[in-house]
């Protein structure tokens, strides 16, 4: 980066991609080549800068400018008036939502001041297509270190002192897996990248794929280093085009830079890598599941033990790790485990990225350290609750999950207080749900998904998950009774303590944790017919005020099903038997004469 | 040896390391229940995919329940195979498996006979908490088998039978969650697949999922029609099953019963398939001598090993996965092919009547002679050589309607011409039984000896896969020997890679030929049953006064009467055949 006086940093992530980022870059190329400034200033797209609420984004370096929601045709103006002039564009600055006034520099945005990035290090900074980039940000300083100056043993210490702790969900240590894996005698090993990633709403590892690829490849090959593995495999599944692409570029570029291959950097060592793809099952983020789909075998699980660390892909001793467990390592070789471990608390290390989402104001990307409170997510960096509504819940852990509460907002994050909470860390979803949300039908959401995710082999998932969701869609039907709330917790109970794999056993904890935490709410479904969030459809009902009805037939005529009775000039009425809540009459009605309950 | 100790409800045991928790259980008279579990002892069958979750049980300091069945047991480990939380679990998982399960069991193919329904009485179900949609399917019907995936409770044993123990490959588990089920790929019919209906999946279905294609009614029909003359044979290996449906002791002979029973429901004749294995002994055995002359003279073009033919499902499984090497296996029809052929030819003429007006119908071990009497090459005419194949299932089944109390019948015997066989024809029901009879006549026709000694010890067992060399006289005679079409596909491929130096191979579908067929009595995983009635079939077989084909009288009748002589003209026409590439 150093012919150029001035960087446009744009974001290349699929978000900013779904909405122009490409033709956003193509425009600045062709204007930046219009004022002749070709030698000066380069355009290079980078990975998620994570603030996806205000994508697309573009950074200028080296003044740090951070414009947000640029569209195509705001091009011409950056280059003009900021490239040319040197004057920022006002109306593209971030606005401070208290202060109502412009932020140019990213480090002064509340969403970023209690961000700490180290898995996420490089997403936005880099152009993940360079390698030149990512090593000119100590990348691939790491697997020479390890290379030439550590043993196995020591770089295995290293990650244990660390406390890393695996970040796809489960969180067993990074470091006793490395080791279980390297004391099984076996000439052939397998490093195995899980990059299936498949919680509704989670985008962490693919944006640490689409804007640090590298990042990934070389953790892969410390690991294959320590376990004595000479072949590592990238799992990710064929919806995440993008990645995959980077994860070619990167694959090849490293290779042609002698750090994956063979004999890498003099020392012996060789690591080839591999691309396998998934057909986007969420049951194949399960390491056996995973396995088997690798192997050309149905993506289901097996019973544990034997686990993969000592029979796993083709039947060796293969270790897998998370995309954001791998992009951890290098940072914590280089910075060492001493740093990495002071940041977190006792038994989280580290930092957590997480993917927020719902009826939040600042949809995004964050990086937060293990410890930070729900509060300081949901409101400092997330911006609060959509619209000013109020706070109802979050969820946490994916459909592995549970919602949580008000009463939970203060909990500092990390593995051990979120299973306290009746939730998990899961793999960093985090979606946030106002008083609009209807906690049954959250749980119902997740369930769907789980039923359609499972992968059928055992009874208490296939059918117990099928039965959940029946009883869940009486009770928003209406038709709830007070047994069924007993059933639903029975069920679960022997789902939890039954089922093979860990999407069984932990599916009904959105059903548990919903009950446990709004019983109310399925209270008021049962004992009164109603939806307080009022997202139930059959428990609306629509009445006409026969005092504020004219008789105008407006409803009369609108109503698709013939449900509206009335003479023309007098009060019309609402056969709640045919009525299919439509809300039609209620739009219609030009005399607040229909209410709804 | 590692042994571990361990508690399993209170008390101390000892076992091998690499022991699961069911078995070490059960070592100490502890039954705890399984449904999707099985395991076929001595061979090599084990189907544990942990799915159905009734075997489950607490196990100190562990989060939740562990599946008895492929939960290692630990050093230290402490069991409870019975705790409350243990069959409240095992009934709500129960609960679960009904709730997805259609309610018909009294028109149900397997009621009184089906693993759920006894399981469901063994955890004492009497009401379903968890009621909800069922899952429904196409039901697929083929000649031979019917698939009422309806029932299917995804224990995958019939995807181990078909994928590891055949390596046939039609089975596997489709689609997701509620919807999974065991299909063929792309919901296929299994007509259009590759399955060889060999039946294994039958066999070991615990529901009635997989069933074969009932043909009693059909028979019955038969048997009324006064135009017709209905005639029956018996494959040698039912002899040895049949009286297990009627409680008797797995492994008694019941030939004389089961004639008299099938002379009491009305059979014109009742014959023995045994009489056409000693005639397909004479085709097969001449075939290999002819094959084995020329190669002794040099003839490069010769294909040897020969291999033998008389199971459908093998002949089928060739045609589908081996087609460049279908001229490799004897011509020779089956048994109960060559029967048909010569009772609607031989037996119509001395009876003289029309074949038209002549039924024939086999009671088989096996579910796929039901497809191969339907092949085209068995037809004349349209009108088959073998009308109608009935199970020994099916055939048990029809006994009981017919209120025959079979347990107290006498013993009678088959009618001539066609029922009169050698223990050579007897033995053709076990794996390594064809080779040992086609070794008897050979021997003595090649050799111009007799033979010292009949039992060729060396030719029995129940190894996947043995060898043999039997001297013909100074000629050393290397023989092969697979049962279980997974273990046939590894002689196969050492055939295709010209590393085969056998000269003769026998070759079943079934794990143990035709007493473990998909058509007998259910075996409910319990594998000494197929042993004892091999060892019948042994017994039959050494308490015959001949036991050699080549000197079954009537064999000598047919060939001086009609035939003429082995590999004649005549023989060739109706006594052998030509396979088909089926890619």
């Amino acid at each position: 980066m150093t012919d150029y006086k001035m960087h446009l940093l744009i974001c290349g992530g699929t978000g900013c991609k779904a909405s122009e980022s490409d033709e956003i870059k193509n425009r600045l190329n062709h204007y930046i080549e219009e004022f002749d400034l070709g030698d000066e200033v380069q355009v290079v797209t980078t990975g998620c800068f994570g603030f996806c609420e205000k994508g697309p984004i573009i950074k200028v370096l080296p003044d740090n400018t951070f414009y947000v929601q640029v569209a195509p045709a705001d091009a011409e103006e950056i280059i003009k008036e900021h490239i040319v002039k040197g004057r920022p564009v006002g109306r593209l600055l971030y606005t401070d939502p208290n202060s109502a006034k412009h932020v140019s520099d990213s480090k002064g945005m509340d969403f970023y001041k209690k961000q700490i990035r180290i898995a996420l290090k490089n997403c936005g900074f880099i152009n993940p297509e360079n390698i030149d980039e990512y090593i000119a940000r100590d990348g691939y300083q790491a697997l020479g270190k390890c290379l030439t100056e550590m043993s196995r043993e020591e770089v295995i210490k290293e990650i244990k002192d660390s406390g890393l702790r695996g970040r796809g969900g489960g969180g067993f240590p990074t470091g006793l897996k490395w080791e279980i894996t390297k004391n099984v005698e076996n000439d052939q090993k397998y490093v195995v990248c899980n990059a299936d990633e498949g919680d509704p709403g989670a985008f962490m590892d693919r944006s640490i794929l689409e804007g640090d690829p590298h990042s990934v490849l070389e953790a892969m090959a410390i690991c294959g280093y320590c376990i004595g593995a000479d072949s590592g495999l990238i799992y990710i599944r064929a919806e995440y085009p993008l990645a995959i692409q980077r994860l070619k570029v990167a694959i090849k570029q490293a290779e042609e830079y002698g750090l994956i291959g063979n004999d890498i950097l003099g020392t012996g060592f060789n690591f080839k890598l591999e691309l396998r793809y998934g057909a986007g099952a969420f049951v194949c983020g399960e390491e056996t599941a995973l396995i088997h789909s690798m192997e050309g075998l149905r993506g289901e699980p097996t019973f544990k033990p034997p686990f993969p660390s000592v029979s796993g892909y083709m039947g060796k001793p293969t270790n897998v790790n998370n995309v954001e467990t791998f992009a951890n390592v290098p940072v914590i070789i280089n910075k060492g485990a001493k740093w990495f471990s002071s940041i977190g608390t006792e038994k989280s290390k580290g930092t957590k990225v997480f993917a927020l989402a719902g009826k939040i104001n600042n949809v995004g990307l964050i990086e937060v350290p293990m410890g930070t409170t729900l509060r300081e997510v949901i409101y400092d960096i997330g911006g609060g609750i959509k619209g000013g509504k109020e706070f109802k819940s979050v969820q946490t852990g994916g459909p592995s999950g549970g919602c949580l509460t008000k009463k939970h907002l203060d909990i500092p994050i990390d593995y051990d207080n979120l299973i306290a909470a009746g939730s998990m860390m899961g793999s960093g979803g985090m979606i946030v749900m106002d008083e609009d949300d209807c906690m049954v039908s959250i749980a119902k959401f997740y369930l769907d998904f789980t039923l359609e995710e499972s992968c059928g082999k055992c009874t208490p998932c296939r059918v117990g998950n099928k039965r959940l969701h029946e009883i869940l869609d009486k009770i928003t039907e209406g038709k709830g009774e007070m047994e069924d709330i007993n059933k639903l917790k029975e069920l679960s109970w022997v789902i939890k303590d039954t089922a093979l794999c860990g999407l069984g056993q932990t599916s009904p904890n959105p059903v548990l944790s919903t009950i446990a935490n709004f019983e109310n709410e399925y209270l008021a479904h049962v004992q009164e017919g109603k939806c307080p969030a009022g997202q139930c459809k059959s428990l609306l009902r629509y009445d006409i005020v026969e005092d504020l009805c004219t008789g105008c037939t407006l409803c009369f005529r609108n109503c698709p099903v013939g449900a509206i009775t009335g003479e023309r000039r007098q009060a019309h009425y609402i056969d709640q038997s045919l009525c299919i809540k439509c809300g039609a009459c209620f739009e219609k009605c030009k005399f607040n004469a229909i209410t709804l309950t | 040896m590692d042994t571990i100790n361990l508690k399993i409800d209170n008390k101390p045991v000892v076992v091998k390391k690499g022991t699961t928790i069911l078995e070490a259980a059960s070592g100490i008279g502890i039954d705890i229940p399984t449904l999707c579990h099985m395991k076929l002892d001595d061979m090599n069958i084990e189907n544990k995919p942990g799915g159905c979750r009734i075997c489950v049980v607490e196990v100190n300091g562990r989060r939740n329940l562990a599946p008895a069945c492929c939960t290692e047991a630990n050093d230290g480990m402490e069991i409870n195979t019975h705790s409350m939380r243990v069959i409240n679990a095992r009934r709500t998982v129960m609960e679960l498996i009904l709730s997805d399960h259609p309610f018909d069991c009294l028109i149900c193919a397997k009621s009184g006979n089906c693993e759920l329904q006894d399981m469901a009485h063994k955890l004492g179900i009497r009401e379903i908490r968890y009621q909800g949609e069922q899952s429904t399917y196409r039901e697929d019907t083929s000649p031979a088998i019917i698939r009422d995936v309806d029932k299917c409770i995804m224990c995958r044993r019939c995807e181990t039978m078909c994928n590891e123990v055949q390596t046939v490959g039609v089975l596997s588990a489709i689609n997701r969650g509620f919807q999974s089920v065991v299909s063929p790929a792309f919901e296929m019919n299994l007509d259009h697949s590759v399955c060889t209906y060999c039946g294994q999946c039958v066999a070991v279905c615990p529901t009635g999922a997989l069933t074969e294609v009932d043909e009693t009614g059909k028979v019955v029909r038969a048997l009324s029609d006064p135009a017709k003359t209905v005639i029956v044979q018996t494959a040698p290996a039912v002899r040895a099953a049949l009286g297990e449906e009627f409680g008797m002791e797995a492994g008694t002979l019941v030939t004389g019963k089961l004639v008299a029973a099938l002379r009491r429901l009305g059979f014109d004749h009742v014959f023995d398939t045994d009489f056409a294995a000693d005639l397909t002994i004479m085709e097969e055995g001449t075939e290999l001598l002819n094959r084995l002359g020329k190669f002794l003279e040099g003839d490069k073009d010769v294909k040897l090993p020969i291999l033998t033919s008389c199971c459908p499902a093998w002949v089928k499984f060739f045609e589908h996965q081996f087609p460049e090497m279908k001229d490799i296996p004897s011509s020779a029809r089956s048994p109960q092919q060559m029967f048909g052929a010569i009772a609607k030819t031989y037996f119509a003429d001395k009876l003289e009547i029309k074949r038209e007006d002549m039924v024939v119908v086999s009671i088989m071990p096996c579910v796929a002679k039901k497809y191969e009497c339907s092949r085209d090459e068995f037809k004349t005419n349209g009108n088959p050589d073998v009308d109608l194949v009935l199970t020994t299932r099916e055939l048990a089944a029809l006994i009981k309607l017919s209120n025959i109390d079979f347990k107290t019948l006498p013993s009678e015997d088959f009618d001539h011409p066609l029922g009169e066989s050698t223990g050579a024809g007897v033995i053709f029901g076990t794996t390594g039984g064809v080779i040992e009879a086609a070794v008897r006549t050979a021997y003595e026709i090649h050799t111009k000896k007799k033979l010292p000694k009949l039992d060729f010890d060396e030719l029995r067992g129940m190894e996947g896969i043995r060898e043999a060399t039997i001297d013909f006289n100074g000629l050393p005679i290397r023989i092969g020997i697979a049962h279980g079409l997974g273990n046939a596909r590894k002689l196969l491929e050492d055939i295709q890679a010209g590393k085969s130096e056998f000269h003769a191979i026998e070759i079943m579908s079934c794990p143990g030929g035709c007493i473990g067929g998909g058509g007998q009595p259910y075996h409910h995983g319990n594998a000494s049953i197929l042993k004892k009635r091999q060892m019948a079939l042994y017994t039959e077989d050494k308490n015959k006064t001949i036991r050699k084909s080549h000197e079954n009288p009537y064999i000598l009748k047919l060939y001086d009467e009609f035939l003429g002589k082995p590999m004649s003209e005549k023989a060739h026409h109706l006594l052998h055949t030509a396979y088909f590439d089926r890619t």
